[in-house]
């Protein structure tokens, strides 16, 4: 088996807050295969965006503090990197896309002065040049009338078509690995569709690595190979997506599972999970969904879980599944 | 006792917030500096009548213009009067003229300015321009010309002041008001059949109460430099109140050979206004939600 | 059987810009003719993407905003028409519950005080029996008695959602609006509020008007859906029959472009962006974006057609199947 593009083993990351320390990541682990999409799902607090920020060292700190373990990107470790190498990485080998694309494009600059500035970035080309390559990138993520739309505001975009603007910058270097944060929770749903066919299809092209948050499981379930499901800062599950969906092990993804409304059958009243996520300054021992699991033994309170592995490249962390179940 | 378990558990966010607040004060110093200036401005002035060391008109003209010795820590003034505890009674003088003019300007401008923002259209549009209309005046300028239309006095002086210091508030409690109308819990209020006034005291002014407290602030130390210069032109408070503005208008003529005598008032009206804008400042860090979280 | 609440035709237009001297005058026309009643004890779901209409077809039923054109009736009675205590009683009937219990409550007002003053200024209810009514409320919608003295930021998102329920209904409503009530809700936090609205539903007959975005919820939530598009209804049916047989092309395309949890399809794409209710295509509003448009359609708007079983379609795909029959 080829070595992982990105892995991340055992990292761990606390919020020193007045109220207290905010145990954001505890010994997270998981890895991205060159080529794949993986998808991160978990809901608000279980820390996908933490561990996203993470890659590309994007926490802030105060208050944040990764306390330890390591990201490998290509077998780098990228918590050690210097500030130069850091830089180098950024926008070349990993690039990341938010959910609102506002925040990261300038509203005072048009859209073709910000695209040819990260193409002037690490190309020597004049202006002229630079617009035409702008455009073609533009043309790749489907942009229709890309030249008219170098020449407008990001205000004067559609949400969507900001996103595509994101992507199409962000690609533009060839990253190896493109870390996407919920990038299609604020779009319509068609629009997301588009969206999201345009990312299947560059990235599928050029060989790239995604690793995509969402609280969305159809979206995991579309476009992704395989998933991670996070509950509280821990990892619970992860399994090829067909699996996943199909027979998933732990407790809290088939309560999640149970919990989604679908479009294709009726369910008189939606299996809830009962309580709501534990607050992470003092969240509960041992395995940290116990409290609400309807399946809870004396042990889950005491020792917390380990990754076991239920078949070839299906973990779960659960006591139900393990050396002694 | 029962009654204070429930009043604890209902006001438990209250006092939490409070204690929140109080450590974020604790790490700051410019809070630190000015409420302590503030605190120890405000023990002289409720405690003057017991702490002064002498009768502040208590005449002796044997004594008139002496230096600063250990009789008279401050020296005394041109009829013998210690001026420490001139002073320090004087004191009492410019926190009140402060509160009184925060409470009245405060008030009203805080309507005003609600109403103002909440409403909008031609009633938003006339208070603002009557506002604009006073503050295009400098303020000092302002107070001198309505103290000197209703006359001499202390309270003249402060409906001066509080008239000048109304659309500061109004301004402010306007622009907050323009924002929280937004808010979805507004028109929920309006959905749950709440008129609009109901809407103006119950909604909008809670939530502009932390920046008219930082706005009060400030504006106490203004006023109180204000206050003592118009008593010093003579429009504010009389002989022989022993307010600081009063005693620098004295003082002024001896400045040359008892300089103490314009000095000290000087000083402490210089500290005491300081000590308002440092804590103001301050505090308007400290209340800032974004920084709090 | 009347409708607990009905819109006829109703419209609403924002001026935009004024143009110069008269002309490239711009209006948005948010809702642009919208018609639906909503029986008692049902839930009218009404779907669409954003710039749709459909939360300000929810602020007109509520009177936050007044039609420029068409009638909301509450009972069969234009609540315009009416005047001071008697509007004031007949929209109190009327209630709303908004998407962000983060900004849907006041952060500076207690629980207690935030279910309990509608009854307190509609003078239904006050002091101790007033806190009584509250916790009865708080406690219908799963929360316990001591969450009167909290404040909203000491609530999680499922909890202050909850008491945007209980502050509706605790003037006891006929009719709800819910605007996206679970949109801005984890996942789990939503399948537990969906169930306690429709127990709500069962047990005291309330009416919704449920807005969202989000079609499997409200598949799973109404029991007739309307779809918007661009500020009119494209299509009305039973829940069964427009998720089982949807018949406009944009109901279609909706339902294709939806990633469902499960076996891996391939997403109906649907070309072009949503145009902006200022720049309404003439003709069939759809018809730029429409897989089955024709010249026919860039000229005339199409009327409804009934398709029997309450099933309504604006296209003129289905004109020759109107059923001139049906009374």
């Amino acid at each position: 088996m080829s070595e992982p593009l990105l892995s991340i083993e055992n990292l761990s990351v606390r919020f020193f807050t007045y109220q207290g320390v905010v145990r954001a990541l505890e010994g997270v682990s998981l890895h991205v295969e060159p080529g794949e999409v993986l998808g991160l799902v978990g809901e608000t607090g279980c820390g996908k965006s933490v561990l996203a920020r993470c890659v590309l060292r994007l926490v802030q700190d105060p208050p944040g503090r990764i306390t330890g373990g390591r990201i490998l990107f290509k077998g780098e470790d990228l918590l050690k990197a210097s500030r130069k190498r850091l830089r180098q990485v950024r926008g070349n080998d990993i690039s990341m896309i938010f959910q609102e694309p506002m925040t990261s494009l300038d509203p005072v600059f048009t859209v073709g002065n910000q695209m040819a500035e990260v193409v002037r970035l690490h190309q020597r080309v004049d202006r002229r040049t630079a617009a035409k390559i702008c455009a073609g990138m533009l043309e790749q993520v489907r942009m229709p009338d890309p030249f008219a739309v170098l020449r407008k505001y990001p205000h004067e975009l559609s949400g969507g078509m900001r996103q595509r603007v994101m992507i199409a910058m962000e690609l533009s270097c060839n990253p190896a690995l493109l870390v996407a944060d919920e990038p299609t929770t604020a779009l319509d749903v068609t629009v997301q569709a588009q969206v999201l066919a345009i990312l299947d299809e560059l990235t599928r092209k050029r060989g790239a690595s995604v690793l995509f948050i969402t609280h969305d499981l159809g979206v995991v379930a579309q476009l992704c190979n395989r998933a991670t499901v996070m509950y509280a800062g821990r990892i619970v599950e992860t399994a090829p997506v067909e699996r996943l969906f199909d027979s998933p092990a732990h407790p809290y993804t088939k309560g999640l599972l149970e919990a989604v409304p679908t479009l294709e059958e009726d369910r008189e009243e939606l299996a809830a999970i009962p309580g709501m996520v534990p607050g992470l300054v003092e969240p509960p021992g041992g395995c940290r969904f116990h409290p609400r699991c309807g399946r809870v033994m004396p042990a889950c309170s005491r020792r917390v879980p380990e990754l076991f592995r239920v078949r070839p490249d299906h973990f779960v962390a659960c006591h139900l599944y393990g050396a002694e179940a | 006792m029962a009654s204070w378990q429930r009043f604890k558990r209902e006001h438990q966010w209250r006092i939490r917030e409070l204690l929140f607040t109080l450590c974020l004060m604790r790490r700051n110093p410019s809070a630190v500096a000015g409420l302590a200036i503030i605190a120890v401005m405000a023990a002289m002035a409720l405690l003057a009548p017991w702490l002064a060391p002498c009768d502040p008109v208590r005449i002796s003209l044997s004594e008139r213009l002496s230096p600063p010795s250990s009789a008279h820590l401050f020296g005394t003034d041109e009829l013998g009067r210690d001026i420490l505890s001139r002073i320090m009674h004087g004191a009492r003088i410019s926190l009140r003229i402060g509160v009184m003019v925060v409470s009245i300007a405060g008030g009203l401008g805080t309507f005003l300015g609600a109403v103002s923002g909440y409403f909008g259209g031609r009633l938003d549009n006339f208070i603002m321009r009557c506002m604009d209309v006073v503050l295009s005046f400098p303020p000092l300028v302002l107070a001198m010309a309505l103290a000197a239309a209703l006359g001499p006095g202390l309270n003249n002086a402060v409906m001066a002041v509080a008239f000048v210091m109304i659309p500061k508030f109004a301004r402010l409690v306007r622009g907050e008001a323009l924002a929280v109308r937004q808010k979805p819990f507004i028109s929920a209020a309006r959905v749950s059949g709440a008129g609009d006034l109901w809407i103006v005291f119950h909604h909008v002014v809670p939530n502009c109460i932390s920046s008219v407290i930082v706005l009060a602030t400030l504006v106490l130390g203004d006023t109180i430099l204000v206050a003592s210069s118009l008593s010093f032109i003579g429009l504010g408070a009389q002989p022989p109140s022993p307010e600081w503005g009063a005693m620098i208008s004295v003082g002024r003529k001896f400045l040359m050979d008892q300089w103490w005598y314009a000095t000290f008032p000087g000083l402490f009206i210089l500290t005491t206004v300081i000590g308002f804008n440092i804590f103001g400042d301050a505090l308007r860090d400290i209340l800032d939600p974004r920084i709090r979280r | 059987m009347s409708p607990v609440v009905e819109v006829r035709n109703v419209v609403k237009h924002f001026p935009v810009s004024r143009g110069f001297r008269g002309r490239g005058r711009k209006v948005l026309r948010a809702v642009d003719g919208v018609s639906f009643g909503v029986e008692k004890g049902e839930t009218l779901g009404l779907v669409g993407e954003s710039g749709c209409g459909k939360s300000t077809v929810g602020n007109l039923i509520l009177g936050l905003l007044k039609p420029d054109g068409g009638r909301v009736l509450y009972r069969g009675e234009d609540l315009r028409a009416l005047r001071g205590e008697e509007r004031k009683r007949m929209r109190r009937n009327i209630q709303v519950v908004f998407q962000d219990p983060q900004s849907s409550l006041d952060p500076r007002m207690p629980i207690k005080k935030t279910v309990g003053y509608p009854l307190e200024v509609n003078g239904l209810a006050k002091g101790a029996r007033a806190a009584e009514r509250v916790e009865a409320m708080l406690e219908e919608t799963g929360l316990r008695p001591e969450h009167m003295h909290r404040y909203p930021h000491e609530l999680s998102g499922g909890q202050r959602q909850r008491i945007g329920i209980a502050r509706a209904l605790v003037v006891d409503p006929e009719f709800v609006v819910l605007d996206e009530p679970t949109s801005a809700l984890d996942v789990s936090v939503q399948a537990q509020i969906l169930n306690l609205l429709k127990n709500l539903q069962k047990r005291h007959g309330f009416s919704f008007l449920f807005v969202s975005h989000d079609l499997a919820v409200v598949r799973h939530a109404s029991h007739r859906v309307a779809v918007m598009y661009l500020g009119r209804i494209v299509e009305t049916a039973s829940r069964e029959d427009l998720f089982r047989n949807p018949l406009h092309p944009y109901t279609r395309a909706l339902l294709a472009a939806v990633p469902r949890p499960g076996p891996k399809k391939p997403l109906g794409i649907l070309g072009g962006d949503v145009p902006s209710p200022v720049n309404i295509p003439p003709g069939c509003r759809f018809h730029p974006r429409c897989p089955e448009a024709v010249e026919a359609c860039s000229r005339e708007e199409p009327a409804e057609v009934e398709l029997g079983s309450g099933h309504g379609v604006s296209c003129r795909l289905y004109a020759p199947l109107q059923r001139r029959d049906m009374p």
